[in-house]
């Protein structure tokens, strides 16, 4: 690979992209465990409606989301005046910004494999913990986190996948500003509008592999977790 | 997780130490240098590209580009966006912000006007009157959305001047792009014969590729694009010379004049 492969400003694309989607999945995680804890375990009739608010940005255009967080994070929006009114910048246009923007865009994919991970672990385990004098602490660390990393693995690759793809609330949210809020995708669209369709097609291409090596390496390591279970 | 830790920590230092040295480049910059945010409607996008570096020959001053569609960054800007100008596709856009006091007053001025061309990648297929349009020597035409796009709109009007709109739109014989680039798009990879494109997207220094048929400046109203500073820039002075740059520049007049625009009428 040649040092002029990709022009500066598409390495800085880059480098926002992969500093954003690992923002992204590291605070996902940690919101996320839980949030799909309490959405495995609790009998309340809240569950539904848990489930079904956090299903939501999977049916909302990208676009609409952006939309709606932009004029919620913007001077004249909620999160805004909140904002201004503790001495903060407005989130919109801001990297900040464009991380509350896909944490939403991309909760589903990490709530939803945690849920279903929790939910295999089994009431059986942790009670069989409890009898032994296991506090819920210890139980929920030494017995259902292990038992749920296939979970983890999964929730943090797609979330982490799907935000380094991500276009629409990006565009809308952050407004295209090179260094700052540019990403790879929204330099592959510039490239596209401006006709420089070679430049378009390496950093897509780009996307392309990164994108698929890390789900080979999710499907890879869920493989071996599963086997580690079957066969402790 | 310490031993991850220790492998991350080279990495680290060598950032500290990129850090540092941009830093360094930054301070060593002359003083005068400055950077403009600038939003441009994504048809002058390409031409935009090629003034920045000779706008910043000539003034020192970086223009940093962000590129989308009129209405996109008119709903950003009211946001609060942190752009110092826009360069519009239309003039409505710059109007309502300058209503709404969201611009320098006296900023706005048409920067390009825009020319619509009928066209194909296909030599000998529009002829140099357009009669192709009567004669239906195709199956589909492409155009961009008239509601939106400013080119949408004058190609609505060429084609109703012409009493073929109503027809056209019965038969379904219109394919709609987003905007000009997804009709310039359809015509280029052969999924419509003909397309109502910008001539800025087709020309080449002045020598069109493929063949096209200019509609007469008659038939539709001008595709004036404006140009405002925006009342929130902290700029005030660059984004003043770099709009004044554009408007007077000999260099800058060619580039636009090259790109398939007519200038200051």
């Amino acid at each position: 690979m040649s040092a002029g492969f990709y022009s500066p400003d598409d390495l800085v694309a880059l480098w926002i992209s992969l500093k954003l989607a690992s923002t992204t999945a590291v605070l996902l995680l940690l919101l996320c465990t839980p949030l799909a804890w309490w959405l495995a375990m609790t009998r309340s009739r809240l569950r539904v409606l848990g489930e079904a608010m956090t299903a939501l940005p999977l049916v909302l255009p990208p676009t609409v989301l952006g939309f709606y967080l932009l004029l919620f994070l913007g001077p004249h929006g909620w999160g805004g005046r909140l904002m201004l009114r503790l001495g903060m910048q407005p989130l919109a246009f801001s990297f900040g910004g464009l991380v509350v923007g896909s944490m939403l865009y991309s909760l589903p994919f990490v709530i939803q494999p945690l849920q279903g991970a929790f939910q295999g672990v089994g009431v059986r385990a942790l009670e069989v913990a409890a009898t032994l004098r296991a506090s819920p602490l210890d139980r929920f660390f030494t017995v259902a986190v292990p038992l749920a990393r296939r979970g983890f693995i999964t929730g943090s690759v797609l979330a982490f996948a799907h935000t380094l793809g991500e276009f629409g609330v990006v565009l809308m949210l952050g407004g295209n500003i090179p260094g700052r809020t540019q990403t790879a995708s929204i330099a592959i669209f510039n490239h596209v509008e401006a006709f420089d369709y070679a430049a378009a097609q390496r950093l897509s291409a780009t996307l392309l592999l990164a994108c698929f090596a890390l789900l080979l390496l999710v499907y890879g390591a869920n493989r071996r977790a599963g086997a580690i279970a079957a066969h402790p | 997780m310490i031993d991850l830790m220790a492998r991350c920590l080279p990495l680290i230092r060598h950032r500290v130490l990129l850090v540092g040295l941009v830093a360094g480049l930054l301070a060593a910059a002359p003083a005068y240098a400055e950077q403009l945010n600038v939003a441009v409607a994504a048809n002058f996008f390409g031409t935009l590209q090629k003034l920045a570096p000779k706008y910043q020959q000539a003034n020192g001053n970086e223009l940093l580009i962000s590129s989308g569609s009129s209405g996109q960054f008119y709903t950003q800007i009211r946001e609060g966006a942190p752009f110092d100008v826009l360069l519009s596709a239309d003039t409505d856009r710059p109007k309502q912000l300058e209503a709404e006091g969201l611009t320098v007053p006296g900023s706005r001025f048409t920067y390009a006007t825009g020319t619509l061309v009928l066209w194909s990648p296909k030599a000998d297929v529009v002829d140099r009157d357009g009669k192709i349009l009567r004669s239906g020597g195709y199956r589909m035409i492409g155009i961009a959305e008239p509601r939106n796009a400013p080119y949408g709109a004058a190609a609505q009007q060429v084609l109703t001047a012409l009493g073929l709109w109503d027809k056209l739109h019965q038969d379904r014989k219109l394919a709609v792009g987003e905007n000009i680039n997804q009709a310039w798009q359809f015509a280029a990879t052969g999924n419509v014969d003909v397309a109502f494109v910008a001539l800025s997207q087709v020309s080449t220094d002045g020598v069109i590729t493929g063949s096209s048929w200019l509609p007469p400046q008659s038939m539709y109203t001008p595709i004036d694009q404006d140009a405002v500073i925006l009342a929130r820039t902290s700029k005030r002075a660059t984004a003043e010379s770099f709009l004044n740059w554009l408007r007077k520049d000999p260099q800058a007049i060619a580039t636009i004049k090259a790109a398939g625009y007519h200038v200051g009428q």
